[in-house]
């Protein structure tokens, strides 16, 4: 792998990039592309690529270069990218302060602890993933329970494996890649258990994770007990209700080692709240306008900091316009400031950005809060689409061209996904 | 080679036991079951250290609780585990819970201990506005405080071992004798012959007592659950919240602990097995539903991490503390809330005992009461954390993010007696953040197999059985093995 690691930190930078991830590398990639240079990328893990590197399965790509790639040789594009610009990249180092005059404090073992300048600064620390207490599963607490995340580093960076017979609790899409990836290992998966009636990840993965491997996926059945004193001895589940209460005279044992949890992620937002950023309760990342600017002057976010994305592709390009737009920032060259409101409206569990301007052309990310066969996209009274299968597990994008919000004179939008008529 | 006291019980009653014996010219050992000491019932407490509106007179407990209670200022300071006296507010959500408040301060003044100050509801408002509005009254007690109860293990053993103690952990005891030559302790490794033995076996101290010989008593376990909240809720109270007790159980606090946690908790329930740590959904439901109640800003969704303990409660209900009919055979039983509160006073009442019974206290001339205070990098300003980097680029080396915990202090606590997972993490918070130790466990996992010189898949989470991950060859070679 190509890697960069600059010895000498300056002490003032047109730019910091806090994570180098998808996010950070595109919206790094972004800024100096628009004419903002040097930019400092600082990372915690050895090397760049965020959460790419430990995704060793292929998927990524298919959007942005049009081709399938593994993680690490998608990180491994931006990479050869970022070292043609004038992109200082700090790893092993990890950010401990950015106060609200943008000075980013990071502690490494090369640099100490130094503080930096920022002219404008772009928050791309991705998210983490919800863990068994998130969810008080009763029982004891022995090894053998971890994230479906932390499994995969484990397995995929490290070479151990996790236990002997696992089972999976939750359908995102990190437990899927794992059922498959344990079972090629030829550890034993027992199930995939979900308690919503639907599938949270990508049906792609679905079909080429679990149906293909003949691994089952309980919908609308849940973990309730875990057992064991030293090590994982086995898992109670249970069926749930519609309101996801679990039926305890329907449950059942299983015995197994290990389980891991694959329940959601949650944007990583230690810094956002240190910032005193606005915080949207839907995406529980900071809320941003159309160029990816948060509530506190020359602060951008992008990525899964911003909002859970399902596919690596958004995430950069995202994160692209995030960069530019602080370039833009920096050299004073900011466009007028949004003029509409956004508002998730049924079946619409949040959208990005939460502002939009009528002058420019906006794509809008949005995620529903349960499966629809045929539904129909309508923003107000000014914009209406017809969308086939939509589902939680996946992202709706909307691409606004100019000229469509022409005659909408509001400051505010409503966004419906509604089931449509067949027509 | 002989002993002249043998310690059973590695809590924080025998960790002190063991530090104040050290005062002395002694020679004695702690054995202790587990991999580490602190682990059982003191490491899942609730960490407070009572005050004294809240003990009643008369009682072993109240009499070694309040005169433990005032020596926790100067054993932190020696040891430099975290504690601090943040004070307590039991609150009255009625005129007759008022009336109760009011009782508890006679009580206090006619056993001659500071009675705390009622307060009206404004004075309650001010001082803790996200208290739930329907509160009356409260009664505050300035001398309660927080510890962090593991912490106060490790460095009590630490500043034990420095003085001359010996300590073997993983090492259970399978039976006692006595004889001529005095006491015989058969355990898993060894027999260890000594003049006296302290039975501070916590939940298995009347199976202990019972191996000597010496069964008067019996301990039932009363579980207890307690559910960790996430940091960002620091602060929402400043001192621990009480509701006005009931005749059987303190109730549901809201604790801010010494590292900024809040915790709500505990339940109270007796149950059969010794071993028993699990949560439960109906626990939850009743910690949540009575916490909502004090503190209303607090919900289940706060949660970041739930544990379970196990209460020794002795059959007489109150401490069992002194020697038995078995010549040298010592018991420092029962040993349920305030045993956290009362363990420096209980660690002096033993070596009472066992001068009475014949033990020579020559004092320890090169005794020292301190010991080197762990680095905490998150407790250091940037500019004391720039002078430690310049010495040192470990200390700017962060491993855990959620608790900001450095290379340098992981590597510290391995050499403190840190040798697992859990062992690494009480030791330096390590993995207690809100995540939960996803990102950090396989790195400390790492460090711990560098720093030991074993294999990563050797490392356990606390100790054997809690085995964490396999070698891919092993599992090669176990798969003709039945699945588990």
């Amino acid at each position: 792998m190509i890697s960069a690691r600059v010895s000498q930190l300056r002490s003032a930078y047109p730019l910091v990039v806090v994570g180098a991830g998808p996010a950070g590398m595109a919206a790094a990639l972004g800024a100096t592309e628009a004419g903002s240079a040097p930019v400092l990328m600082i990372d915690r893990e050895p090397e760049p690529g965020g959460i790419l590197n430990q995704c060793i399965h292929t998927g990524f790509g298919l959007h942005h270069f049009k081709e399938e790639l593994t993680g690490p040789e998608y990180a491994q594009r931006y990479l050869e990218s970022l070292l043609e610009h004038d992109i200082d990249i700090s790893t092993d180092s990890d950010v401990v302060d950015v106060d609200r005059e943008r000075r980013v404090t990071l502690m490494s073992p090369d640099h100490g602890v130094r503080t930096i300048s920022a002219g404008a600064v772009l928050l791309c620390m991705g998210a983490r993933e919800r863990t068994r207490g998130a969810i008080r599963i009763p029982g004891t607490r022995p090894a053998g329970v971890m994230t479906a995340g932390t499994a995969q580093k484990l397995v995929n960076l490290l070479g151990y494996l996790p236990g002997r017979r696992a089972v999976i609790l939750g359908s995102g899409d990190i437990g899927l890649i794992m059922a498959r990836r344990l079972t090629l290992e030829g550890v034993e998966v027992c199930g995939v258990f979900e308690i919503m009636p639907h599938p949270n990840g990508l049906s792609r993965n679905i079909v080429q994770c679990l149906h293909d491997f003949d691994i089952p996926l309980h919908l609308s059945t849940t973990v309730v007990e875990i057992h064991g004193s030293d090590r994982v001895e086995r898992v109670t589940v249970a069926p749930v209700d519609e309101e996801t209460w679990p039926c305890l005279d329907k449950a059942w044992d299983i015995a197994c080692d290990t389980l891991l949890v694959s329940i959601g992620l949650i944007p990583e937002n230690e810094l956002s709240l240190t910032l005193g950023l606005r915080i949207d309760p839907l995406t529980q990342g900071p809320e941003v306008d159309s160029t990816m600017h948060t509530s506190r002057e020359g602060v951008f976010a992008a990525g899964n900091v911003v909002h859970i994305h399902d596919i690596v592709d958004y995430v950069s390009q995202e994160a692209l316009l995030a960069g530019r737009s602080a370039a833009a920032f920096v050299s004073r060259r900011m466009p007028p400031a949004d003029n509409i409101r956004l508002l998730p409206g049924d079946n619409v569990a949040y959208c990005v950005p939460q502002t939009i301007s009528t002058d420019r052309e906006h794509t809008i990310y949005l995620r529903v809060r349960h499966p629809l066969e045929e539904s129909l996209l309508r923003l107000g009274d000014v914009y209406e689409r017809k969308l086939r299968y939509v589902v939680p597990g996946e992202m709706v994008s909307l691409k606004l061209r100019p000229g469509v919000l022409d005659r909408f004179h509001g400051d505010a939008l409503r966004i419906d996904i509604l089931p449509r008529e067949e027509d | 080679m002989r002993y002249d006291v043998v310690i059973i019980g590695g809590g924080v009653t025998g960790c002190a036991i063991a530090r104040e014996l050290m005062r002395y010219r002694v020679r004695a050992v702690l054995i202790e079951k587990d991999c580490d000491v602190g682990c059982g019932t003191s490491k899942a407490n609730s960490g407070i250290i009572h005050g004294s509106t809240h003990f009643v007179p008369g009682t072993l407990k109240w009499r070694l609780g309040w005169a433990g209670n005032q020596q926790w200022g100067r054993l932190s300071e020696e040891l430099g585990f975290g504690f601090a006296r943040i004070g307590d507010l039991t609150v009255a959500f009625g005129e007759d819970e008022v009336d109760q408040l009011r009782e508890f301060q006679w009580r206090c003044e006619r056993s001659g201990v500071p009675r705390g100050e009622l307060w009206g509801p404004e004075r309650v408002r001010a001082e803790e506005p996200n208290l739930s509005g329907a509160v009356v009254g409260a009664l505050f007690c300035p001398t309660t405080g927080v510890v962090n109860p593991y912490e106060a293990c490790f460095s009590l053993i630490e500043s034990a071992r420095r003085n001359g103690l010996e300590l073997r952990v993983d090492n259970p005891v399978l039976g006692i004798r006595a004889d001529e030559n005095g006491l015989w302790v058969q355990t898993e490794h060894e027999l260890i012959n000594s003049r006296f033995v302290v039975n501070a076996a916590g939940l298995y101290a009347d199976r202990v007592a019972e191996m000597a010989g010496a069964a008067n008593f019996t301990i039932t376990p009363r579980k207890g659950e307690e559910y960790l909240l996430d940091k960002r809720l620091q602060g929402i109270v400043s001192r621990i919240i009480y509701p006005c007790p009931s005749s059987t159980s303190k109730g549901v606090l809201v604790i801010p602990t010494f590292d900024g946690t809040v915790m709500v908790g505990p339940t109270a329930e007796e149950v059969d097995d010794r071993e028993d740590l699990s949560t439960t959904a109906t626990g939850a439901e009743h910690v949540f539903s009575k916490v909502g109640r004090l503190v209303p800003g607090i919900s289940e969704r706060d949660c970041i991490a739930e544990f379970a303990g196990l209460r020794a409660v002795s059959d007489t209900e109150d401490f069992v503390i002194g020697a038995t009919t078995v010549p040298g055979f010592i018991n420092a039983a029962g040993i349920q809330s305030p045993g956290l509160t009362a363990a420096p006073a209980i660690a002096e009442f033993v070596i009472g005992v066992l001068e009475t019974e014949g033990l020579a206290l020559e004092p320890n001339e090169e005794f020292l009461p301190g010991i080197e205070k762990p680095v905490q990098v998150a407790a250091l300003t940037t500019r004391e954390r720039q002078d430690l980097a310049a010495t040192d680029p470990s200390f700017a080396q962060v491993v855990c993010r959620c608790e900001l915990v450095t290379r340098g202090e992981v590597l510290d606590s391995i050499q403190r007696g840190a040798r697992t997972l859990d062992g690494l993490k009480f030791r330096t918070r390590a993995g207690m953040g809100r995540c939960q130790g996803a990102f950090c466990s396989l790195r400390c996992m790492q460090l711990l197999s560098d720093s030991l010189g074993l294999p990563f898949a050797a490392i356990t989470k606390r100790g054997e059985g809690s085995w964490l991950v396999i070698d891919r060859e092993d599992l090669e070679r176990r798969s003709g093995e039945p699945a588990p």
